[in-house]
């Protein structure tokens, strides 16, 4: 997974994107342990307190967690996951619909558009 | 724990020129700062004052609460502008060099970073291009084990992927209770590994913040932020 962040937002907010898309995607399956921050911070190319600042973000939002001196686990929480997975879903939908309004696209010519992609094209 | 790095109205002049104005400033322990300004703004008059190679006109500079001295270069690791090793010198005088004169310096550390850049202890540095003599003598500086790493313009000669690799050196070498200045025009590469910057100007200080906080506030990069405080 590369770690492309863009200028506009903190570098911290990013990387809980990031590491949220691989949870979701499955390339962190539950219950996995998480890599070191220090190792984290080297493959992101980014600073360890950064890195310390995005799984504590993760950690708040029940994703990740910590035992004690065993490091950071991934949740096993399936419920919890679909949750999110649903919110990511929500949030880009949301920005496609906000594209479209913006292209002058009324709600029943998008249905209709969508649907018919959905279908395989024309 | 002490403050690493305190200046109170420290101010210095080169004759009638004022190069640092009454500045304040502390520096925490376990961060990455980047010391950003034009040229000409006091940067280097900062870090040199920081290592003892410039005495303040006026005001009071203190790393671990001392002046700079035989103690504080102790915790400081310099890396100046200008390389001061003699040409002639090949990377095996250097090593023994920095053995010598720092008792925190891991010789095992640089010799396993050397190996990873391809560079051989027999070489000498008159043989070197621009770019490999920095990637040395970077090296060498983050070899110690100090409090307090100053790095003036640590990668203006080396291409971008040793820069990286050298970013992945600072990150790597750093702990908890020391921190590394860092003084750049290369903004935009180094932005991402830090955690504060200190926006420096004639002599002034013009802002000091963390990363982060610029983009949730500003919306922009730290590269963009600069551009627009210092248009010429």
């Amino acid at each position: 997974m590369a770690w492309i962040l863009d200028d506009s937002r903190p570098i911290y907010l990013q990387i809980v994107d990031v590491i949220k898309t691989n949870i979701i995607a499955g390339a962190y399956q539950p219950g996995d342990k998480l890599p070191s921050v220090r190792d984290l911070a080297m493959e992101a190319s980014v600073n360890p307190n950064t890195m310390q600042k995005a799984l504590t973000e993760l950690e708040r939002s029940g994703l990740v967690y910590t035992q004690r001196t065993s490091g950071r686990f991934i949740t096993e929480d399936t419920a919890k996951m679909t949750e999110i997975k649903e919110q990511l879903a929500k949030e880009q939908i949301q920005l496609f619909l906000k594209n479209m309004e913006q292209l002058g696209f009324k709600k029943e010519d998008i249905k209709r558009l969508l649907d018919q992609e959905l279908k395989g094209g024309k | 724990m002490e403050q690493l790095l305190s200046c109170q109205n420290l101010t210095k002049r080169y004759g009638y020129k004022t190069a640092l104005d009454s500045i304040n400033l502390t520096i925490e322990r376990g961060r990455i700062i980047g010391l950003l300004g034009p040229n000409g703004s006091g940067k280097t008059t900062l870090i040199k004052l920081i290592n003892g190679l410039l005495a303040p006109t006026e005001g009071l500079l203190l790393i671990n609460g001392a002046v700079p001295g035989p103690e504080t270069k102790k915790v400081v690791s310099y890396l100046p502008e200008r390389t001061y090793f003699n040409s002639w010198m090949k990377v095996t005088d250097i090593l023994n060099f920095f053995c010598d004169f720092y008792s925190d310096f891991d010789r095992n550390r640089a010799m396993e970073m050397l190996h990873r850049l391809n560079i051989d202890e027999k070489d000498r540095l008159s043989s070197m291009s621009k770019g490999t003599k920095e990637k040395v003598q970077l090296i060498m500086v983050m070899s110690r084990d100090a409090d307090l790493y100053c790095l003036d313009e640590p990668i203006g000669g080396v291409d971008p992927a040793a820069r990286d690799y050298i970013l992945q050196t600072i990150i790597t070498n750093y702990n908890e209770r020391a921190s590394v200045l860092i003084s750049t025009h290369l903004i935009s590469d180094i932005e991402n590994v830090l955690d504060d910057v200190i926006f420096i100007q004639n002599g002034h200080i013009r802002l000091t913040t963390s990363v982060d906080e610029i983009r949730e506030q500003e919306g922009k990069s730290v590269d963009a932020l600069f551009r627009e405080v210092f248009r010429c």
